[in-house]
C-alpha cells in the first residue's frame, strides 16, 4: 500500500468509526435501565423487570448514603429541567463515580456496576477503537517514513473549492512537524480510547462518547494533516465543536453545560481573529496553500505581516488557552476525564502551538509578533502556575498546569526556539495525557471525589496508578532523564542563549512552581492519611485493566522521549527531524537578540553547540535544581509539616499573605472581572440596545403610522359626499394649472 | 368665419357642459354634460387640425380617440347610473352620499 493512500486513510478511519457509532451504537449497547431511581426503595414492586429488582436488592446490602447522598426529586428538578427522567442518556444506573454526584440517583455505585446486578453490555466501542487503532498503525508507518526516511509527502485528493481565483484543494502535507503531531495525537488518542472503555463503564451515553471521540480524532488529524490554511481552519473549528460536545457530555449537569458554552464562546473570540488572519492572507497573497504562502510572505509590507501574524496568534491564544482567553480550559474539566486527557491536555490545546510553528515563516518576518508571542507566553506561564499552587481540585491543578506548560511552548516559539517548542509539545502531550488519565483513575478509585483535601493515602490501594502518576509528575517537574527535563531545559537554555535573561529567570521560577504544585498534588493524593469519609475508604480500589494499561504504556514514552529525542541537549534527534520545517526561520535568526551568546556565535560563523562542562551544563543543573527544590518544598509542606503552608502565608510581610492566597485560589479574579465586564456589561449593552430598538426604531415605525393617520384625518373633511364639490375641485384645479402655465410661460 | 368661430362655439359648448355638471343634480344630466365637454374639445381639435395644420391628421385622430373613449365612458357611466337609480329609486346625486366623511 502506498504511503499516499495511508495518509488519506489516517483521518478517514476515525470518521468511519464516528459514522458507525452514530448509526449503530444505540442498537448495540444494553445498559440496565433504572426506573424511578430517585424514588425510595420500598416500591420495588413497581419495577418492570426482575433485573431491576435484583439491582435494588444488591444495592440495599451496601449503604453508601453517607458516601453520596441521594438527591431528592426537588433537588434533581432544581439542577436541571431534564433531571429525573429515566430515559435520559447521561444518567445511567451504577456509574461508579463516573456520573457526577449531584446527577447520580445514588444507586449502584459500589463497584464498577452494581455487583450481582445486571451488567451493562457494551458493543459499540469495538469498531471505533479498532478503526482508531488502524489509524494509529497508518500514522506510525507514515511517521517512520517521514522522520527516518526523511521524506515529505504532498497528497492532493481533489479540488475542494474552485471559484474564480479562489482555489482550495483537499490536500495533505506530511513533513517532520506534522509527523511529530501525528505521533502524539494518534498514540494518545488510541490510548484514551482504550482507557474510556473502562472509564465510561456504566454510562448510558457510551456510544455517544465514542462517536464524539472518533469525530474529534478525525478533526484533529485533519487539522494537522491539512495542506492549506482553510483545511487547518476547518479542523480547528471541528475540534472546537467536539470539545464543546465532550465538555458538555453530561449535559444534564448545569455546570458542564455552562462550561461547554463558555469554552465555545471564548474560543470563538480567538477564532474570529484567526478567520480574519486567513482572509488577510488570501487578500494579500491570493493563495492559502502553506508553501505558496510561506514563499511569498516576505514580499509583503512588514506592517501587514505583523497584522496577519497577530490575527493568527489570536486564534492560537483562544485554542491554546493563553491569557487573556485562558478562562475556558479550567472550566472544561467538567467533562469526563478521558476528554480532559485527550482534548484539553495532549492534543487540541496544542493546535495553537502547532499553528504558530507551522506559520513560522510568517512570524519570523515580524519581530513585533514574536515579542507578543513570547511575552504572552511568559506571562501566562507564571500566571497559571501561580493559580495552580493553591487549587484543591486535582483536575484544576492539572488544567492550570496545562495552561502554564502551553505558555512555555509559546514562550519558546516567541524567542525563535521552534524545535524546543515542538519538543516540549511532544513530551508534554505524553506526560500530561498520562497525568490526566492517572487523575481520572484516582477520581474513579476514590468514588468520584475530585477535591484533594478529601483524599490521601491512596498509594497503598492504587499502586499502578501511583507509580505511573509519579513518573508523569517527575516529567512535569523536569527531573533528569524524564521527558519534561530535556524539553523544558532546552527552552530555558534557548532563552538564555538568545539573550532573554529576564524571561529565563521567570522560566526557572515557573519550573520551580511547577515542581511544587505537581508534587503537592502527589503528596495530597497518595501520601498521608485518608481524609475523606470513612465509608468511602472501603470503596477505594485500583481501576480496571483497560484504564491502567494506558497509564503503563504512556509511562514508557514519558521516560524515553527525552532520552531518545533530546540528547545531546540543544541538538538532539528532533532537531534533525524538524530542521527542514524551520529552515527558513532559523536562517533569518528570528528571535536572536543582539549581543546574546547565540548572536555572537552566529556573527563569527560558528555553530553554537551544547557543552556539558560549560554554560549548557550549568543551565541544565539550574533547571534540575529548581525542579528538585520544588519537590523538596512540597515534601516539607505537605508530608513533614502540614502546618507550614499556613504559617508561611502568615509570615508574608505587610499582612499580604491571606490576600495573596485568596487571589490565587480565586484565579486572580479573572473570571469575576469577565463576569462583571463582559457578562454584566453585555446585559447593560443589550438593555441599551433594547431601549434604542423600542424607542427609536419602533418609534420611527409607529410615528410613520401616526403621521399617515393624522394627515388622513385632516384630509377626510374634504370628502363631503356632494359630487358638485368634487367637480368644482376638479375645475378649480384645472384653472389653477392653466393660470400657472400661462404665468410661468 | 374662420377658426375663431369654431373656437367660440367650442368654448360655449364647454362652458354649458361645465356649468351643467356643476349645477345640475340629476345624474343622467351630469353624464350628458360630460359628453358636451368632451365634444367641445373634439370640435376644437378638428378645427385646429383643419386650420393650423392642413394636411396633418393628428387632430382628427385625437378626436377619433376621444370619441372612442367617450363612448366607452358613456357605456360604463350610464350602466352604473342606471344601476344606482334602480336600487335607490332616485337620480339625485346628493342622495348618493354614503361614503362621505
Amino acid at each position: 500500500m502506498s504511503t499516499e493512500l495511508l495518509i488519506a486513510l489516517i483521518p478517514a478511519l476515525p470518521i468511519a468509526g464516528f459514522l458507525f457509532a452514530v448509526l449503530l451504537g444505540p442498537r448495540l449497547d444494553r445498559v440496565p435501565t433504572h426506573h424511578d431511581g430517585h424514588d425510595t426503595h420500598d416500591s420495588d414492586d413497581a419495577h418492570g423487570t426482575d433485573e431491576a429488582h435484583a439491582a435494588h436488592a444488591a444495592h440495599d446490602d451496601v449503604d453508601d448514603s453517607a458516601f453520596r447522598g441521594i438527591p431528592t426529586e426537588e433537588e434533581q428538578a432544581a439542577t436541571s429541567p431534564h433531571a429525573g427522567h429515566h430515559d435520559d442518556l447521561a444518567n445511567a444506573a451504577g456509574a461508579d463515580g463516573v456520573i457526577p454526584a449531584e446527577l447520580n440517583d445514588g444507586i449502584g455505585q459500589t463497584g464498577h456496576v452494581t455487583p450481582g446486578g445486571p451488567q451493562p453490555v457494551y458493543r459499540s466501542w469495538f469498531v471505533p477503537v479498532l478503526l482508531v487503532a488502524a489509524s494509529w498503525v497508518a500514522s506510525m508507518i507514515v511517521f517512520a517514513n517521514v522522520v527516518f526516511g526523511g521524506e515529505t509527502y504532498h497528497v492532493t485528493l481533489y479540488e475542494w473549492i474552485g471559484s474564480g481565483d479562489f482555489h482550495v484543494e483537499i490536500a495533505f502535507l506530511v513533513d517532520g512537524l506534522t509527523a511529530m503531531l501525528l505521533l502524539v495525537v494518534s498514540s494518545v488518542g488510541l490510548l484514551v480510547h482504550v482507557y474510556s472503555i473502562g472509564y465510561m463503564n456504566g454510562d448510558r451515553g457510551f456510544w455517544r462518547f465514542f462517536a464524539y471521540l472518533n469525530l474529534f480524532m478525525f478533526s484533529m488529524l485533519l487539522l494537522i494533516l491539512g495542506d492549506n490554511f482553510l483545511m487547518l481552519y476547518v479542523g480547528w473549528e471541528a475540534v472546537g465543536l467536539c470539545s464543546y460536545l465532550l465538555i458538555g457530555f453530561w449535559y444534564k449537569k448545569p455546570s458542564a453545560a455552562g462550561a461547554a458554552k463558555k469554552a465555545f464562546v471564548v474560543n470563538r473570540i480567538g477564532d474570529f481573529g484567526f478567520g480574519l488572519g486567513i482572509m488577510a492572507i488570501w487578500t494579500a497573497l491570493g493563495t492559502l496553500q502553506f508553501e505558496e504562502v510561506f514563499e511569498t510572505i516576505g514580499t509583503l509590507d512588514p506592517t501587514l505581516i505583523t497584522v496577519i501574524a497577530l490575527l493568527l496568534f489570536a486564534g492560537a491564544v483562544g485554542k491554546s488557552a493563553q491569557f487573556p482567553l485562558h478562562v475556558w480550559l479550567p472550566d472544561a474539566m467538567e467533562g469526563p476525564t478521558p476528554v480532559s486527557a485527550l482534548i484539553h491536555a495532549a492534543t487540541m490545546v496544542n493546535a495553537g502551538v502547532y499553528m504558530v510553528a507551522r506559520a513560522n515563516p510568517i512570524f519570523a518576518e515580524s519581530p513585533v509578533a514574536m515579542w507578543v508571542v513570547a511575552s504572552i507566553g511568559v506571562f501566562t506561564a507564571i500566571f497559571a502556575a501561580a493559580i495552580a499552587l493553591t487549587q484543591n481540585d486535582i483536575k484544576k491543578v492539572l488544567a492550570y498546569s496545562t495552561v502554564s506548560q502551553l505558555a512555555y511552548m509559546f514562550f519558546a516559539l516567541g524567542i525563535g526556539a521552534w524545535v524546543a517548542a515542538i519538543f516540549h509539545l511532544v513530551a508534554h502531550g505524553f506526560f500530561k495525557g498520562l497525568l490526566f488519565m492517572a487523575s481520572g483513575s484516582v477520581i474513579h478509585g476514590a468514588g468520584g471525589e475530585q477535591d484533594m483535601r478529601f483524599m490521601g493515602g491512596l498509594r497503598d490501594r492504587m499502586r499502578w496508578t501511583y507509580w505511573t502518576m509519579v513518573i508523569g509528575s517527575l516529567a512535569l517537574a523536569g527531573i533528569p532523564i524524564f521527558a519534561g527535563f530535556f524539553s523544558k531545559d532546552e527552552i530555558l537554555a534557548e532563552a538564555f542563549n538568545r539573550g532573554y535573561y529576564l524571561f529565563y529567570v521567570i522560566g526557572v521560577v515557573v519550573a520551580f512552581m511547577t515542581a511544587f504544585y505537581t508534587f503537592r498534588m502527589i503528596f495530597m493524593t497518595f501520601w498521608g492519611e485518608w481524609r475523606g469519609p470513612a465509608e468511602a475508604w472501603h470503596h477505594v480500589h485500583e481501576s480496571a485493566r483497560t484504564m491502567v494499561a494506558p497509564l503503563v504504556i504512556l509511562a514508557v514514552p514519558t521516560v524515553l522521549v527525552g532520552l531518545f529525542l533530546g540528547i545531546p541537549p540543544e541538538g538532539g534527534l528532533i532537531h534533525t527531524w524538524l530542521e527542514e520545517v524551520f529552515h527558513h526561520a532559523e536562517e533569518l535568526h528570528a528571535g536572536v537578540l543582539p549581543g546574546s551568546i547565540l548572536d555572537e556565535a552566529l556573527a563569527h560563523g560558528e555553530h553554537h553547540g551544547f557543552e556539558l562542562f560549560g554554560i549548557g551544563g550549568l543551565l541544565l543543573l539550574v533547571g534540575a535544581t529548581a525542579g528538585a527544590l520544588g519537590i523538596w518544598l512540597a515534601y516539607r509542606w505537605y508530608v513533614l509539616n502540614p502546618d507550614a503552608p499556613r504559617r508561611f502565608v502568615e509570615r508574608i510581610p505587610l499582612g499580604l499573605g491571606p490576600g495573596m492566597y485568596a487571589a490565587s485560589v480565586n484565579k486572580y479574579y479573572v473570571d469575576d472581572v469577565y463576569q462583571l465586564v463582559f457578562a454584566r456589561g453585555g446585559v447593560y449593552l443589550s438593555n441599551l440596545l433594547w431601549w434604542f430598538d423600542a424607542k427609536v426604531i419602533d418609534g420611527a415605525v409607529n410615528g410613520a403610522g401616526w403621521l399617515a393617520s393624522r394627515s388622513g384625518g385632516i384630509l377626510r373633511h374634504t370628502q363631503t359626499g356632494r359630487v358638485q364639490n368634487y367637480g368644482l375641485g376638479i375645475a378649480t384645479g384645472m384653472v389653477l394649472v392653466l393660470v400657472a402655465y400661462l404665468v410661468i410661460r | 368665419m374662420g377658426l375663431s368661430g369654431y373656437l367660440v362655439v367650442s368654448t360655449l359648448l364647454f362652458g354649458i357642459g361645465a356649468f351643467g355638471f356643476l349645477a345640475r343634480r340629476n345624474s343622467i344630466l351630469m353624464l350628458i354634460c360630460i359628453e358636451l365637454m368632451l365634444n367641445a374639445v373634439n370640435l376644437s381639435l378638428v378645427a385646429f387640425n383643419a386650420y393650423a395644420g392642413p394636411g396633418e391628421v393628428t387632430g382628427a385622430i385625437f378626436a377619433l380617440m376621444i370619441m372612442a373613449v367617450a363612448a366607452a365612458e358613456a357605456t360604463v357611466g350610464l350602466g352604473l347610473v342606471i344601476a344606482i337609480i334602480r336600487t335607490r329609486q332616485t337620480a339625485e346625486v346628493d342622495e348618493y352620499s354614503e361614503l362621505k366623511e
